[in-house]
């Protein structure tokens, strides 16, 4: 029996669970003894000119072994918005890091960099992205403008809307929220013979050592990159950013081995931040609920740095009419530098603001035809027999099951039910009244398939095997999947695979996780692998047992190769791969897609709003996130469950928030809301398995879909409960007091 | 991350702290259970130069049944404050209200005299200390002292204790009303109230509409002139003055204290 | 300080926190620090028994006490505590970083409270915070825990 598909617990585990991950701040290794401890200088205002550091004091302090400021660093490449290691003549925003301070001892640090003097001369800050598109105060005076790259994609114009017997347009903001990975960002380095190692909580080792090689003008060979336990990343651990650049920079200035971890105040201004959109959409149809045009305006964002936030709007841009079958559907995207942290990728990555622009459009345009969300949604899905569906903004659907998904959630929710218990509520007043929301959504994981995902295959001469991925897994199972994949191809049982991920010495060349690409790009590739090692088996096994490749046979249950019918011919993978010679018995794969792959669903959530002090509670939450076949339920079912509650926060309680002079107001976690276990309630996951046709897996990427598919559903609740009372319209996160003055708002309007 | 550097010092009476305190003067802070005061420290938003433990000093942690009132020792934790049989029965407000502090880590470490002694608009303890009548009891150099709960409350974290006083005991009567009620309104069960609200009887106590804990004065007194619940909360937000800030702002707050006291006081008729 | 019943004694600076003493003194690394502002609970040890947040504690208050980590918990065999069992059978972890402290609040719970409703396992945890798994598994793992029944705080 196949071990595909079925419910497997994570070899992971037993270690994390009795010793504990070994994250990089855990590291006890000899290169480490001596380390020196770094702690950041940052700075207190959003835009400043530096006029002066003067160290001096903090010199003196004890255990102080140097202090690094933009002097010391390597030149930059000077383009129009380059981003330095640490800020040379100004800052850009409240967390830019502006000196390294050395310790012997970890409790020095602080003490030490307290004693930095950095003397700043305040610059008009910008903070707000129509601040920015004014162009009065720009942020790159080498730059002509705040805004870095616009775009747009779709048919979608005046004339799309002029036939609509409706057309809505409503501004709303995505807003900014702060990734918060448990562990923060940290990284050691360690110089010797030449010979640069950086460990780093990263998703990507190998991008990791292409970026600390090239900013240190090394030979990449001459560096080597682990990833540990990696506390996860969510996107935002990307390769390396500037602040772990530095202390790969401080340990060669240093000559000693140099090891930082931020603390989690630094975290929430330092790391990046992901969505920052505001939007415009507008949406027109006919009144028995056809959309008939879409378009999305958006204004990206980007902080005070344009790292990849263009990319963000551009996935927006490219996903913007979801899964609906829009004859014109368009968006555009200008993407601008504020005073703000810069803004990088966050679980989703600019599709969450696609999906929760469209379906809060089309659930308000439902409310202005009277017309039920579901029955309105329904009604514009893409159905199964278009596709492969290539929408209008240029993104290929592989495969889809738009109209099953709605109707499986519909009817795992008892939809009809909740309808009625939420009509008795309102009949009765009842202070506590009963909203469903629902969303529709698709999305595009490996949409770098291109550039693929390396695997490599050993079948070692005891018959055990080790998989060499260029994926990197910080919590998704990736090794106990990958071990799946070994033991159904090859019969090598589970625990006698061992995967190893994220060390550039043993694995030089990969791209690593993020984008939900791991499984399609990264399992294939072992599968492919896998593939391959049967193959060349087949043919050791047919001279070692002078039979004929045809009438050879892998028995995958008890791992041996046998003439077909003979079992006594039996040969072990151990035994063949005693005989595969110097070579030995092994594949080395890049496996590349020729497109990505498009995961799909439906949620459904229900909130309870105490209308008197607008509070909005979730209570139950229904979904379908199809991504093809699933590898493992196990696996599958965590991605989703984590990725509905990060979905659900952003709809009722995180925000990050800035002054008018650009100072973070929630740069704690006392101030930011990180959503805990007593707002949520358990899910409700309801299986759905539309392979593609894109990968020998037939899987999609999972990681993102349930936070993509729940935002929007959870927002959508919160407004559907309250709009018996005239509500059309609440921004996230709907807080109690939003919600409560959106009631009030509508009474007085009436 | 790290809090400045301190000297720590243990003490092992409530005189050897007393002296210790004279001692260290100005600089010093008392240490209980730590989860007021070491975020200050870690945060460097407070930087005490001595730190006297007096987290060991068990003869301060009790709560005893003196008769006609309740007697509970400053250094009680508010995990023994929830647990306690005896608080249940005759002070279930501040049995209740204690089980609402922070989390259940926190409630391991965290005492009733801490979180009074640190003089907080928002957090939970001074308002119930307030709708209980109570009586905090301080021992300083020149003795000891009896302070009401109303005079104790002076502004933002800002109490009568004088410096180098020890807050040793705090003296519940025993409720003369049987009704109470506690709503504390967050938008996390996590979060430190936005507004709340204690009652016991006709005394109504409000959190974090000012910058101390305060009696909702006005809501007292149409409850003394007979007013019902309903009537009685839409004075709730008279005398207050709440903040405007990241959680929640000023005007919601005063909606949110007449909705609160209008549960508070129905719920507490029901247990009338 | 005994720490998973051995003796740990050292000279320590006074404001030494008790998550660094575990981590750096004692050399138990399975404690981690997710925050400064006592919120996350990732640093969750006991301290005589009870639940903490060790990084709101000095380890100067912890002296002559009782702490008992997640590398406590095993059996002298290795075998897994009946709560980490739980956490694997469920798949109550992924990256893992706030599973040590997780795991010690629910030990702390089931000690309290041995037969709790969902409702009081989530209100138990409301101080650990967990990025990766949205707590639906989390919750599962200690009913789960608490169906086979663990009845004592700290180490077996």
């Amino acid at each position: 029996m196949s071990i595909m598909g079925t419910r497997v617990l994570r070899t992971e585990d037993p270690r994390l669970l009795t010793g504990g991950g070994v994250y990089v701040d855990d590291l006890r290794l000899p290169e480490l003894e001596q380390a020196v401890f770094a702690t950041f200088v940052r700075s207190p205002v959003a835009h400043a000119l530096i006029t002066g550091i003067d160290a001096s004091a903090a010199l003196e302090q004890p255990g102080v072994v140097t202090v690094l400021t933009a002097a010391d660093q390597p030149a930059g490449d000077g383009s129009p918005f380059a981003e330095p290691l640490l800020a040379a003549d100004r800052v850009r925003y409240v967390g830019e890091p502006v000196a390294l301070v050395l310790t012997e001892d970890r409790y020095q640090g602080e003490d030490a960099a307290e004693l930095v003097m950095v003397e700043y001369e305040p610059l008009a800050p910008v903070t707000g992205v129509d601040a920015a598109l004014t162009d009065e105060v720009l942020l790159f005076p080498a730059s002509e403008s705040n805004t870095v790259q616009t775009g747009e994609a779709g048919n979608s114009d005046d004339a799309s809307f002029a036939g609509c017997d409706v057309v809505l347009e409503r501004t709303t903001v995505n807003q900014r929220l702060a990734p918060v990975p448990l562990e923060g960002r940290a990284a050691a380095a360690s110089l010797e013979d030449g010979r640069l190692t950086f460990w780093c909580s990263t998703q990507n080792a190998q991008l990791a050592r292409g970026a600390i090689a090239g900013t240190l003008g090394l030979d990449p060979a001459a560096v080597r990159v682990i990833a540990p336990d990696v506390g996860g990343g969510f996107g935002a651990k990307v390769a390396v950013d500037r602040d772990c650049l530095c202390i790969a920079f401080a340990a060669r200035h240093a000559g000693r081995a140099v090891r930082w971890a931020e603390t989690r105040s630094e975290n929430l201004v330092g790391m990046t931040h992901g969505r920052a959109q505001r939007q415009t959409y507008k949406i027109g149809g006919t009144r028995d609920g056809r959309i008939l045009a879409y378009h999305l305006d958006v204004v990206q964002d980007c902080g005070g740095y344009p790292r990849i936030a263009v990319l963000l709007a551009s996935l927006t841009q490219l996903m913007a009419p979801g899964v609906y079958d829009i004859p014109n559907a368009g968006a555009a995207f200008r993407a601008v530098v504020t005073n703000t942290t810069p803004v990088g990728a966050y679980r989703g990555a600019g599709r969450p603001e696609a999906t929760a622009a469209i379906e809060r459009a089309v659930s308000e345009f439902a409310a202005e035809i009277g017309m039920d969300p579901a029955e309105v949604r329904r009604r514009n899905l893409v159905t199964p027999d278009k596709f492969p569906f290539t929408t209008p903004t240029g993104a290929t659907y592989d495969t889809g099951e738009y109209v099953a998904a709605l109707d499986k959630v519909l009817a795992a929710a008892d939809y009809a039910g909740l309808r009625a218990e939420q009509a008795r509520r309102r009949e009765r007043g009842d202070p506590v009244q009963l909203g469903v929301g629902l969303s529709c959504y698709v999305e595009v994981t490996a949409i770098d398939g291109a550039d693929g995902e390396t695997g490599r295959l050993v079948v070692h001469e005891d018959g055990s095997a080790t998989v060499y991925t260029g994926s990197s897994a910080h919590g998704q199972g990736h090794h106990t999947a990958w071990a799946m994949l070994v033991q159904d191809e090859l019969g090598i049982p589970m625990d006698r695979v061992t995967v190893i991920h994220g060390d550039t010495d043993a694995i030089p060349d990969a791209i690593g996780t993020f984008g939900s690409r791991s499984l399609q790009l990264g399992g294939s590739a072992v599968y492919q692998a896998a593939a391959e090692v049967r193959d060349k088996a087949r043919r050791l096994a047919a001279g070692m047992i002078e039979a004929s490749e045809a009438d050879l046979e892998l028995d995958p249950e008890r791992g041996t190769w046998q003439v077909r019918g003979d079992p006594a011919t039996g040969l072990s993978w151990a035994e063949i791969a005693q005989h595969a010679g110097p070579d030995g018995l092994s594949a080395d794969v890049r496996f590349t897609a020729s497109a990505p792959t498009f995961p799909f669903g439906t949620h459904l959530a229900v909130v309870e709003v105490d209308v008197e002090t607008g509070k909005a509670t979730l209570v139950r939450h229904v979904t379908v996130d199809d991504a093809g076949k699933i590898v493992n339920p196990v696996l599958a079912e965590g991605q989703r469950h984590g990725g509905i509650a990060q979905g659900a926060a952003q709809a009722l309680f995180e925000e990050v928030r800035y002054d008018a002079d650009g100072n973070p107001l929630t740069s704690t976690l006392a101030d930011y809301a990180a959503i805990t276990a007593t707002e949520l309630p358990s899910f409700e996951l309801v299986a759905s398995e539309t392979p593609t046709t894109i990968n020998p897996l037939g899987v999609k990427g999972i990681g993102e879909a349930g936070t993509i598919g729940s935002t929007p559903a959870v927002q959508n609740a919160v407004i559907d409960a309250v709009s018996h009372l005239g509500v059309r319209h609440i921004e996230m996160p709907a807080s109690p007091e939003r919600v409560w003055a959106a009631i009030s708002e509508a009474r007085a309007g009436r | 991350m790290i809090p400045a550097p301190f000297t720590y010092q243990r003490a092992g009476s409530a005189d050897e702290a007393l002296s210790l305190a004279a001692a260290a003067g100005e600089d010093a802070k008392f240490l209980a259970g730590g989860h007021s005061l070491l975020p200050l420290m870690k945060l460097r938003f407070a930087v005490p130069e001595v730190l006297i433990d007096i987290g060991r000093l068990r003869e301060l942690s009790y709560i005893r049944d003196e008769g006609d009132h309740i007697a509970v020792g400053a250094l009680t934790r508010h995990h023994d404050l929830e647990h306690s049989g005896l608080l249940t029965r005759e002070l279930p407000l501040l049995a209740l209200a204690a089980g609402r502090v922070g989390d259940p880590q926190v409630r391991h470490r965290g005492t009733i005299g801490g979180s009074l002694a640190h003089g907080d608009p928002a957090s939970d303890l001074p308002a119930v200390a307030l709708a209980l009548d109570a009586t905090l009891v301080a021992r300083g150099p020149s003795g000891s002292r009896q302070i009401p709960a109303g005079e104790f409350f002076l502004g933002l974290f800002e109490t009568a204790l004088e410096p180098g006083e020890l807050l040793t005991e705090i003296r519940i009567p025993k409720p003369p009303v049987p009704g109470w009620s506690f709503q504390k309104f967050t938008k996390r069960a996590i979060d430190w109230a936005i507004v709340g609200v204690a009652v016991q009887g006709q005394r109504v106590a409000l959190v974090n509409m000012a910058s101390a804990p305060m009696r909702a004065a006005a809501v007292e007194e149409a409850l003394a002139g007979g007013a019902g619940p309903e009537e009685a909360a839409a004075h709730a937000a008279e005398g207050t003055n709440p903040v405007s800030d990241i959680n929640a702002g000023a005007a919601y707050r005063e909606h949110l204290a007449r909705v609160l006291v209008a549960r508070a006081l129905t719920e507490s008729a029901a247990r009338t | 300080m005994r720490v998973n019943g051995t003796e740990v004694a050292a000279e320590v600076e006074d404001r030494l926190l008790l998550a660094h003493f575990v981590r750096e003194v004692a050399g138990l690394t399975a404690t981690n620090i997710g925050c400064d502002t006592t919120s996350c609970g990732a640093c969750t040890v006991l301290l005589d028994g009870e639940s903490v947040k060790s990084c709101t504690v000095l380890a100067a208050q912890a002296d002559g006490c009782e702490v008992t980590t997640c590398e406590g918990l095993a059996g002298p065999d290795g075998q897994m505590h009946p709560v980490q069992q739980a956490f694997h059978t469920e798949h109550g972890l992924q990256c893992g970083f706030c599973t040590p402290g997780m795991v010690m609040a629910a030990v702390s719970l089931l000690a309290e409270n041995p037969d709790p409703s969902e409702q009081e396992v989530r209100a138990a945890l409301e101080g650990n915070l967990c990025r990766c798994t949205g707590y639906h598994n989390i919750v599962r793992a200690v009913l789960a825990a608490a169906r086979a029944g663990v009845r004592e705080g700290g180490a077996r």
